[in-house]
């Protein structure tokens, strides 16, 4: 599903990601794991295609596309969900009507009818009830005055609707207290399958106790120093980063 | 410079004068005369003084509007009206700054409650009038107030006794109807103690150029909770200046939302003086286009202890369109423990758009929290990308954050009738494609 190959980023003058590889294949979970400023964000940020930074060498290929030439939004409909880290607070735009904008966006694009209004509702309505959310949300402004597991379970919310083939977490876990850790690990769970990968950024262990990746790579300095199976989180919990960042 | 066409004005004044209402109250004669005599010696403000500097009013002396001597000839659009009229509220109709009756819906209003024209007013209560007239707001204050208290022709009066909930809103609704009218209203609201209302200021007009030029003078008694909201959606060839002055008592809640739509030139005043403890909330938007200019004053005047004020005026500035906005918090020396915030965000949608903003504190008492933030810029890139991530394009979220920006103005009006009015009024400029009216 996603294959990157010998990936170089740089922000302004100063290379972060230094020669990436990594191949994720549907139904794949992945960890990414690393310490601050091992270049985690800016992996996910590319990914995503937001602004600001440079591809100078390598290539990422998503189901046969190249990414990097892709715009956000059509990589967005095309399969490819973040949810960010730091969710933004939108004032004045209802939770309820970026939720059916962006379905739209990705019917539309697949050449699907746009979707009834009824039917949207009740296809909202089961994923918050999922979600363990109060309807409420629906109708307060995106992000606006959420509490921080709010806002990640908002994030979750977004992805159920729009059903992406692959989801790029970025550290979900942060300033998450354990019930809403568990709300937001089961809204994932639920939405694994064998046709979608994740891919979770994350600088605790502690979401993977959750989510069980498949693999666990970790990154330091801008490449991918070790990768392993879900046993290498442990170790990383008991070892820290600092036997890894020495090698 | 302006001393010839100041005349054309003054000049014409004596045709107007036998027309005006309240002729046979002496007291109202000199008041008149004596703001006649101001007018004539300083004419409209001029940009060289500092409260105008941004905006320069120079057309409205070029062109003569003229007050309608009599009924317009032509038949009033009922519907047309209708559209700007809450249904769930008590409504007055002033055209082309007349009171008219027939159009006016008032019927069960509480009996204690006193609603009239101005002109009425002045004939069956001439002493109530006589004791707020300029209470609020003297003719020195600038040109238009002066112009105001010589030229008035009509208006509301509102008294609300003490302790009384009005149930319902009560609409004032101006509608000018006829090209180079000049419609020039003077309103006085009376909210007596522990007394609780929500006002609606309604402007609007024929596609045509018009002046209006109105004063509201409000009295919020101790303790007594007033909202006024004010949508101006006058047509964008009209001159429009209104002014709002507000007296809070102790404990006095005064919230005014003024929504400015319309409009070649613009210009609103909005200024409050807080006694001990009271809380005064000023919110507003601007949306300007073409070649409009938006300019809305804003003064709060701390005077006691305890008071809190709290400001938000948002402008989104397209096209050739300016927008000014200044913001004025006085804390005089007695007025300790004030807490006051003061904020403008501008939205400049093209290059030729321009804000102009001047936030202003002038602080004499030494234990107070007061802050004031400006922004002018461009639309936050972050959630453009947000939204371009979940799926948008990015015209389409440009809108939609444009969109939001104003919007969140509009969210702040408690009066589901007049939200979705201005609503209308914001969805006509940027239209949100594929979305329930409920759910914005």
């Amino acid at each position: 599903m996603l294959s990157i190959k010998n990936l170089h980023v740089s922000v302004g003058d100063k290379p972060i990601l230094k020669g990436i590889n990594l191949e994720i294949k549907a139904g794949e979970i992945h960890a990414i794991m690393g310490p601050n400023g091992s270049g985690k964000s800016t992996l996910s940020h590319v990914l995503s295609g937001k602004a600001g930074y440079t591809v100078t060498e390598g290539s990422v290929t998503y189901q046969g596309m190249d990414l990097i030439e892709m715009a956000p939004e059509i990589r967005a409909r095309e399969g490819v969900f973040l949810a960010f880290q730091y969710p933004v607070e939108i004032p004045g735009v209802s939770n309820i009507y970026l939720l059916k904008a962006a379905l739209n966006a990705v019917r539309k694009h697949h050449g699907q009818p746009e979707v009834d209004a009824m039917d949207f509702l009740t296809l909202v309505k089961n994923k918050v009830k999922l979600l363990e959310m109060d309807e409420k949300f629906l109708y307060r402004a995106v992000n606006e005055g959420f509490s921080g597991g709010e806002k990640k379970r908002n994030e979750i919310l977004q992805m159920a609707i729009m059903e992406p083939k692959l989801c790029i977490l970025d550290e979900t876990d942060s300033g998450l207290d354990i019930d809403a850790l568990k709300i937001v690990a089961d809204g994932v769970n639920s939405l694994r399958s064998p046709e979608r990968a994740f891919v979770m950024v994350t600088h605790y262990q502690r979401l993977l106790d959750y989510i069980k990746p498949d693999m666990v790579h970790v990154l330091a300095h801008g490449r991918i120093v070790k990768s392993g199976g879900p046993e290498l989180a442990l170790e990383l919990e008991e070892k820290g980063y600092g036997w890894l960042e020495a090698a | 410079m302006s001393a010839v066409t100041q005349s054309r004005y003054a000049a014409a004044y004596d045709t107007v004068a036998p027309a005006l209402p309240g002729r046979d109250l002496p007291w109202l004669s000199k008041r008149r005369l004596d703001a006649l005599a101001q007018f004539a010696a300083g004419g409209f403000p001029s940009p060289r003084e500092e409260e105008w500097r941004y905006t320069n009013v120079s057309a409205i002396e070029k062109k003569l509007f003229s007050p309608l001597l009599a009924a317009p000839a032509s038949e009033v659009d009922q519907a047309w009206i209708d559209s700007y009229r809450l249904q769930d509220a008590w409504s007055i109709v002033l055209l082309n700054g007349r009171f008219s009756a027939e159009l006016s819906k008032l019927a069960s209003l509480p009996d204690m409650v006193l609603v009239l024209g101005m002109a009425e007013a002045l004939a069956q209560h001439p002493e109530r009038v006589e004791s707020h007239l300029g209470k609020a707001v003297a003719d020195s204050e600038h040109g238009f107030v002066a112009f105001n208290t010589a030229w008035f022709s009509d208006g509301l009066f509102v008294h609300i006794p003490a302790k009384q909930v009005l149930a319902k809103p009560l609409q004032l609704l101006h509608v000018v109807t006829e090209p180079d009218a000049l419609a020039t209203t003077r309103n006085l609201i009376v909210v007596d103690p522990m007394a609780q209302a929500e006002i609606v200021e309604t402007y609007t007009g024929a596609d045509c150029a018009y002046l209006s030029a109105g004063v509201s003078e409000v009295f919020v008694g101790a303790n007594a909770d007033l909202a006024l909201y004010k949508l101006q959606a006058e047509s964008t060839k009209a001159y429009h200046f209104g002014g709002t002055y507000a007296v809070q008592a102790r404990d006095a809640r005064f919230a005014h939302h003024n929504y400015a739509f319309g409009g070649l030139l613009a210009r609103s005043d909005i200024h409050a003086d807080l006694d001990q403890a009271s809380a005064c909330l000023l919110n507003g938007l601007y949306v300007g286009g073409k070649r409009q200019h938006i300019d809305n004053h804003t003064r709060i005047n701390h005077l006691k202890p305890y008071a809190t004020s709290r400001e938000l005026y948002k402008g989104v500035l397209d096209d050739r369109a300016r927008g000014v906005f200044q913001g004025r918090v006085i804390v005089a020396e007695d007025a300790q423990k004030t807490d006051s915030e003061m904020s403008n965000r501008n939205l400049l949608l093209s290059n030729d758009a321009e804000a102009d903003t001047k936030p202003q504190l002038e602080i004499y008492a030494d234990d107070v929290k007061c802050g004031h933030g400006v922004t002018v810029g461009q639309l936050d890139e972050k959630s453009v990308f947000y939204l371009q991530s979940r799926g948008v394009d990015e015209e389409t979220a440009r809108n939609m954050l444009t969109f939001a920006f104003a919007n969140e103005m509009v969210d702040k009006i408690k009066i589901r009738e007049l939200h979705d009015l201005v609503l209308g009024e914001l969805l006509q400029r940027f239209p949100q494609q594929g979305v329930e009216k409920a759910w914005l």
